[in-house]
């Protein structure tokens, strides 16, 4: 146990939490924005893969970091156009049509892997770019707190970034406010003459652009190449981060930290002498008991507490 | 004045084969009330709809002052300022009053949302036509007759020349009606047009200038409201004659059936909606239960049934304590359960007739045959009962939610009378359908009283509750607040107060209807 909490309680630990919750924060936030215009987004995993793995290879044809991650958006909002236009054009079940996305991104991604760079597991052959860690003035000599919050990934504040302004674009702006009333009564939205149907499907493809920024990290930030079914269920961490959260920015936030903090502990633990494959559960595990909790507290326990004080 | 709306031969079928409007004509004066009546199904919402844009006619025309147009959606008939406050409110519950208003049409400083100038928007037009709502208050957390002022203010922001009211007074209170009534008036002699659509004739007789009656998809008369009667107008819109008041004998109650003691329930949001509510329903009586919507009826309901778990004091129901008991076991006490929700706790809409009337006599010896079930004793079980309750479908096989909403009705009711129930809690047993079926609905109700049956029935139909019950308990916030022991002392007027929570009995005298 003192070797747990001598990881835990740790300036690395603390970036580490940051730097795996990324990925994560990416995908809950593209989450939120679809599911608050009332499409469930389930393709998110293989839009963010396919993202990682267009990234990676833009970036390697034209040698340049940004066409990477120029190209990491257009695969992740392509993906998310093809789920759009079947479940909002041709009426598809959109959970039907989120598992088909997955399952063709899965195998999709290896084909053009193969394609391109002649390996079927991993892209190390293609010299893509990795995004640049940025120190932050003041805050990087500040101890402790340098160490955690300093020298991450540029995407990582980006992430962190994007959730301000999800929160100031839902909240603030016209079309924010239109995307909510949407997914809230669609026949309200559709009475007062909104478009439904273009609104859900503009939310889909701000989820495939955070899809695809979350891809970009995996690829070329997280590690700098892409490997086969890289994103490991995060798609679907994110979903789960994305309901505990309530679907606000902020709560969205937190969860995806708490589901980052398993990851973050499921990587530092390996270091132990537990096995690899107990260990590599915990992100997992931790989404099934969040869900149970938030579940739970579904039906808050203060009705009980107040009726048993009445008694 | 001068012809506004003309609408020429619209007919429309909807994709599931149902005609709703058939070559109907329909034409609308400048600055007048017009009343569109006609039975639950008649199609006044369809037509109206293909007015508002919403849905497409397979035939006809539609002028606007005397110029053809094309509506192909609500934005192109808002556009022609035709505004439509709708039967189910269009309205989204997390925003605020101004949000909902400015939807689709906000304003914006550089680029953001303007708050402060839709709350300033809000307030404007709410003075100008006197309709009074807080801008910032959340839909969700507003009463129902706010929600509609927030519709109409949502029309006239729109525009709207033209207000085309959905049955607007189904979910109101006495006097949250004359309050719209005067709302309506003031709007028309500020030069609007309005169409109002209403089961209930004396209203239309109330405020209208001419009725429009349409009957099974067509229209069949169109009269200044002073040249005709409301038995005039209920004959076209039945195409029968048929009385409105329902015949029956004095009650004499016996026993208690279901008693309530001390009953009280908290929500999932902690919310107390029943505080120590105690009655008993005795056996060859109807009590009724008034409330405007919303002050616990809906939970008493469901806690009386089974569907709702987590109360405290006892229930019993022939001196059985319920506590212990699921939903089946308390039907098998003798509960007949005709439910609020017709759609999703009375049928099963896409189960066929047959096997929702047998749904919860599946498992009956009666209906077996040693291992499968016995398909000729169902079939013909089930031939007798659609003819008992004139249950209008082509087949026991069609699927429920191809029938008309009093239809399907009337299968959840004789669903629950055919197995002669002890208890029947009967909620909102005739809402939103046509007043033959309704008719037949308390017709049968009466029927079970008399052959010694506990009818607890809760309705937010003042007509409904004033006709049928013996004696009648009003709630409001959670709360029982009155009791009458004797429904002919009663005016709607005094109940409403009760309603409102203007006026309130003696602990002694509510305490009467405790019977045990
Ligand atoms: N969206 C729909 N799809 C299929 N049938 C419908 C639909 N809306 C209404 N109907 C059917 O059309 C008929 C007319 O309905 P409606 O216009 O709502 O009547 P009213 O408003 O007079 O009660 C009814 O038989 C109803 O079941
Ligand atoms: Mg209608």
């Amino acid at each position: 146990m003192g070797n747990l909490a001598s990881i835990i309680f740790t300036a690395e630990f603390g970036y580490a939490i940051l730097r795996v919750t990324t990925p994560i924060l990416f995908a809950a936030m593209a989450a939120l924005i679809s599911d608050r215009a009332g499409v469930i987004n389930i393709g998110l995993e293989g839009i963010m893969l396919m993202g990682a793995l267009t990234g990676v290879i833009g970036s390697a044809f034209s040698g340049s970091l940004w066409i990477g991650l120029i190209s990491a958006i257009l695969g992740g909002v392509l993906m998310a156009m093809l789920l759009a236009y079947f479940s909002l054009y041709l009426k598809t079940d959109i959970i039907l049509g989120g598992v088909a996305l997955n399952l063709m991104s899965s195998g999709g991604t290896i084909f053009i892997l193969y394609l391109v760079a002649h390996d079927k597991g991993i892209s190390s052959s293609l010299k893509s770019g990795v995004f640049p860690q940025v120190d932050i003035p003041l805050i990087k000599d500040i101890p402790v707190v340098g160490e955690i919050f300093s020298g991450h990934n540029i995407l990582t504040y980006i992430a962190f970034l994007s959730v301000l302004v999800i929160y100031i674009f839902l909240y603030k702006t016209p079309l924010g406010l239109r995307i909510r009333a949407v997914g809230e009564n669609k026949d309200a939205a559709a009475s007062v003459g909104i478009n439904v149907r273009r609104i859900q499907f503009l939310a889909l493809v701000l989820s495939g652009v955070l899809a695809g920024f979350g891809g970009a990290y995996m690829s070329m930030g997280y590690v700098s190449w892409f490997s086969r079914n890289m994103t490991a269920g995060r798609g679907f961490i994110a979903l789960a981060a994305e309901a505990m959260g309530r679907g606000t920015p902020l709560g969205t936030m937190l969860t995806s930290l708490l589901f980052g903090f398993a990851d973050a502990l499921s990587n530092s633990l390996q270091s132990l002498r537990v096995p690899a494959e107990f260990v590599q559960m915990i992100p997992y595990i931790a989404t099934i008991l969040g869900l149970v909790v938030y579940s739970n507290q579904q039906k808050p326990k203060k009705v009980k507490g107040e009726m048993e004080e009445s008694v | 004045m001068e012809e506004i709306i003309r609408m020429e031969g619209i007919t429309k079928v909807y994709p599931n084969g149902v005609v709703a409007n058939n070559q109907v004509d329909f034409s609308i004066t400048e600055g007048e009330i017009h009343a569109l009546v006609g039975e639950n199904g008649a199609g006044k919402s369809t037509l109206m709809k293909v007015l508002f844009g919403q849905e497409q006619s397979e035939e006809g025309k539609i002028f606007i002052r005397g110029r053809e147009v094309k509506l192909t959606s609500s934005q192109n008939a808002i556009e022609h300022g035709i505004g439509m406050v709708h039967q189910h409110f269009m309205l989204v519950p997390s925003l605020t009053v101004a949000e909902n208003l400015v939807l689709g049409k906000e304003p914006t400083k550089g680029g953001f949302l303007d708050f402060d100038k839709a709350v300033e928007i809000t307030k404007e037009l709410s003075e100008q036509y006197n309709l009074i709502v807080e801008p910032e208050a959340k839909v969700e957390d507003i009463p129902v007759g706010k929600k509609q002022k927030v519709e109409i203010l949502k029309a006239l922001c729109r525009g709207a020349k033209i207000l085309i009211l959905d049955e607007p007074t189904a979910v109101l209170t006495p006097q949250e009606t004359s309050e719209l009534f005067r709302e309506l008036i003031e709007l028309k002699n500020k030069g609007h047009t309005i169409i109002f659509i209403s089961h209930k004739l004396n209203e239309v007789k109330e405020i209208c200038d001419r009725v429009t009656i349409m009957r099974r998809g067509k229209n069949v008369g169109v009269f200044h409201i002073d040249e005709i009667s409301t038995e005039e107008i209920s004959n076209l819109m039945m195409g029968k004659e048929m009385s409105l008041d329902i015949q029956k004998k004095k009650a004499e109650p016996k026993e208690p059936v279901l008693s309530v003691d001390g009953l009280s329930y908290f929500n999932v949001v902690g919310r107390q909606v029943l505080k120590d509510v105690s009655f008993c329903v005795r056996a060859g009586e109807i009590l009724g239960v008034a409330g405007v919507e919303g002050n616990g009826q809906k939970e008493l309901v469901e806690i009386i049934t089974g569907l709702q778990v987590d109360y405290r004091g006892t229930i019993n129901i022939l001196d059985r304590n319920i506590d212990k008991l699921s939903i089946k076991g308390i039907r098998g006490l003798g509960v007949g359960h005709i439910p609020e929700d017709r759609m999703t706790y009375g049928v099963a809409e896409l189960a066929s007739v047959e096997e929702n009337l047998i749904s919860n006599r599946y498992d009956d010896s009666n209906f077996q045959n040693k291992l499968l079930m016995d398909t000729d004793t169902i079939d013909s079980w089930t031939a007798k009962t659609i003819d008992e309750y004139i249950i209008k479908t082509d087949s026991s096989k069609r699927l429920v939610k191809m029938l008309s909403g009093g239809n399907i009705q009337k299968v959840v009711v004789a669903r629950e009378l055919s197995t002669d129930p002890k208890l029947l809690i009967a909620h909102q047993p005739t809402r939103g359908i046509d007043v033959g079926a309704a008719n037949f609905i308390h017709r049968k109700l009466v029927d079970m009283r008399d052959t010694g049956a506990a009818i607890l029935l809760v309705s937010a139909d003042l007509n409904e509750i004033m006709d049928l019950s013996d004696s009648l308990i009003v709630m409001y916030e959670g709360e029982i607040v009155a009791y009458f022991e004797d429904m002919s002392k009663v005016t709607e007027e005094e109940l409403g107060l009760y309603m409102l929570g203007l006026k309130r009995q003696s602990e002694d005298e509510i305490g009467r209807c405790f019977h045990a």
